[in-house]
């Protein structure tokens, strides 16, 4: 069977302002990030659906030493989307030596940064960014 | 099942090497090989633990390469990867291979280097190891990935940030402290670097810190400086150049060759993907499961463990792995820490070799390199940092995103 929701649909869906995902047909979780099956119960009969874009963040960290290609300090976390799925992204428009401990449980909505290809990426991605509310 | 036995060892010294992947493995195994009393040309197959020797070094058919480096023309030679557990992955498909009946002789290995990459590099080659287009295009690192763990950790036991930054540096320097006595060890002594520090500042005119202590000094934020808050430079293993080998046969040969072998009581690999398919920091679903296949294959319990040489790749990674491993409760760690139950003398000495922390992480060679501890553990051979009368020990590596763990159970054979 196709796969439902690749990448390049996902990131598509991110430039018109839409965070696609998934729901589960047979066991009615919602996944983002797209996978080929149901991580619950292993269905493949899955539809395509805008998520709410919004979430609240479970932990983060403050990279001072960034991969090559990308420039610190970097605030990322973990958050987790209304609809339960976790995902990883970029907190945007806070002062990096300002984050402490008490953003966790904050609310975000997600948006999303162009990341530049290098030698070894495959491409252009991009990266989910989340606007504290 | 067949039984299978741990024959010979060997471990190049851990640090920055001025040898290539190759030649590091070739010293490694040679000396597996020659301590087992056996010639190359006994080794039936090889695997061979690598995570980013092509990234690193421009090299792929790594396996066959290094196959060739120690004439084994013409036998099946395969590359395990699986970042950080490459090493221990590599043992476990050699072991299945003999328990299977298949092969009677084989090598089992793991290389890294990584030091020529320099540290942005290097890190960028990392930050492969989490999902390439739905976590890695953050800039996530690995510090980043256990600094996200520690404040997880904080914030679900309720513990105040600052005791479990006390606690995890506890574990740095009970690891810099074991390494003292490991010969091979890239970092020893904390006690060491700060003495160099003062000489230096004494010698370049500039004020004398005065540390008080190695806890002082790792409070100290100008030298031990923020890589991914909260974790600070000694929360974080080194980057690492290493090798390390063992040979591994059935129990029955394993009598003809040596007196002392030591057995594969168990083990257990499991793997879980990205941190965003597992939802927890804490609970790690691979390391649970691997960790209870290698128990419930040993017939043994946590308890039975003498020595433990674990995942310290941060030092937060050896609190939450000393919990997974069923040496402590969940959300206790930390305190078990702050007692010393996990320094040598303790309820459960946790890596005496200084683990990856100190001993140095050449990620493929890692695991190896831990079996290798443990071995020269049960045979007590290890000298100032031996654990008096261990006959049970237990490794444990994680790859990636916790993405993939190997555990392993040994036991003195004799």
């Amino acid at each position: 069977m196709e796969y439902k929701l690749t990448y390049n649909a996902f990131r598509d869906g991110l430039k018109e302002g839409k965070l696609l995902g998934l729901k589960c047909n047979q066991c009615g979780i919602h996944i983002c990030p797209p996978r080929k099956v149901c991580p619950e119960c292993q269905s493949e009969n899955m539809d395509i659906i805008e998520l709410s874009g919004k979430g609240e963040v479970l932990t983060f960290t403050v990279i001072y030493v960034p991969p090559q290609g990308f420039e610190g300090p970097l605030v990322v976390a973990t958050g987790k989307l209304d609809e339960g799925p976790w995902v990883i992204g970029n907190i945007e428009g806070m002062n990096p030596s300002n984050v402490t401990m008490d953003v966790i449980g904050k609310r975000f909505t997600v948006g999303y940064k162009d990341v530049p290809a290098d030698s070894i990426s495959g491409g252009d991605r991009i990266a989910l960014t989340f606007k504290l509310v | 099942m067949r039984q299978v036995a741990v024959v010979g060892v060997g471990m190049t010294p851990f640090g920055r090497s001025q040898k290539d992947q190759l030649e590091m493995f070739g010293e490694a195994a040679m000396d597996a090989i020659n301590e087992s009393k056996l010639k190359p040309r006994d080794i039936q197959a090889l695997f061979l633990g690598n995570a980013v020797g092509d990234l690193s070094e421009g090299q792929t058919v790594i396996a066959s390469h290094a196959a060739a480096e120690i004439g084994l023309l013409g036998i099946p030679a395969t590359r395990v990867e699986g970042a950080c557990a490459a090493g221990t992955m590599a043992i476990i498909t050699a072991i299945m291979a003999i328990a299977s009946g298949h092969f009677d002789i084989v090598l089992a290995a793991g290389t890294e280097r990584q030091t020529v990459s320099g540290t942005a590099f290097a890190t960028r080659i990392m930050n492969t190891g989490p999902h390439h287009l739905y976590e890695g295009p953050s800039g996530l690192t690995f510090p980043g990935i256990f600094a996200m763990m520690a404040h997880f950790y904080a914030k679900k036991y309720e513990v105040p940030l600052e005791r479990l930054k006390d606690a995890m540096a506890k574990v740095a320097i009970k690891n810099h402290k074991n390494g003292e006595k490991n010969p091979k060890c890239q970092f020893p002594s904390i006690v060491d670097m700060m003495e160099r520090r003062k000489a230096k500042a004494k010698k370049d005119g500039y004020p004398v810190p005065t540390w008080s202590d190695e806890m002082d000094f790792l409070h100290d934020t100008e030298v031990n400086m923020m890589i991914a808050q909260p974790l600070q430079l000694f929360d974080c293993c080194p980057i690492s150049d290493g090798a390390a080998a063992v040979v591994l046969v059935p129990v029955e040969v394993a009598k003809r060759i040596t007196d002392k072998p030591v057995t594969i009581a168990g083990f257990g690999q499991s793997a879980a993907g990205g941190i965003i398919t597992q939802r927890d920091f804490t609970r790690l679903i691979a390391r649970e499961i691997s960790a209870k296949q290698a128990y419930d294959m040993a017939g043994l319990t946590p308890k039975d463990i003498d020595v433990c040489e674990l995942h310290d790749c941060f030092t937060i990674a050896e609190i939450v792995a000393t919990e997974g491993l069923g040496f402590f409760d969940f959300g206790e760690g930390y305190e078990a820490v702050e007692r010393g139950d996990t320094e040598m003398g303790g309820i459960i000495p946790i890596n005496p070799s200084g683990g990856l922390k100190a001993k140095g992480h050449p990620v493929g060679a890692t695991g190896v390199a831990q079996v290798y501890e443990i071995v020269n553990q049960l045979r007590g051979i290890c000298g100032e940092r031996q654990v008096e009368g261990a006959k049970i020990g237990m490794t444990d590596t994680m790859g990636g995103t916790f993405a993939s763990v190997g555990n392993l159970i040994l036991k003195r054979g004799w």
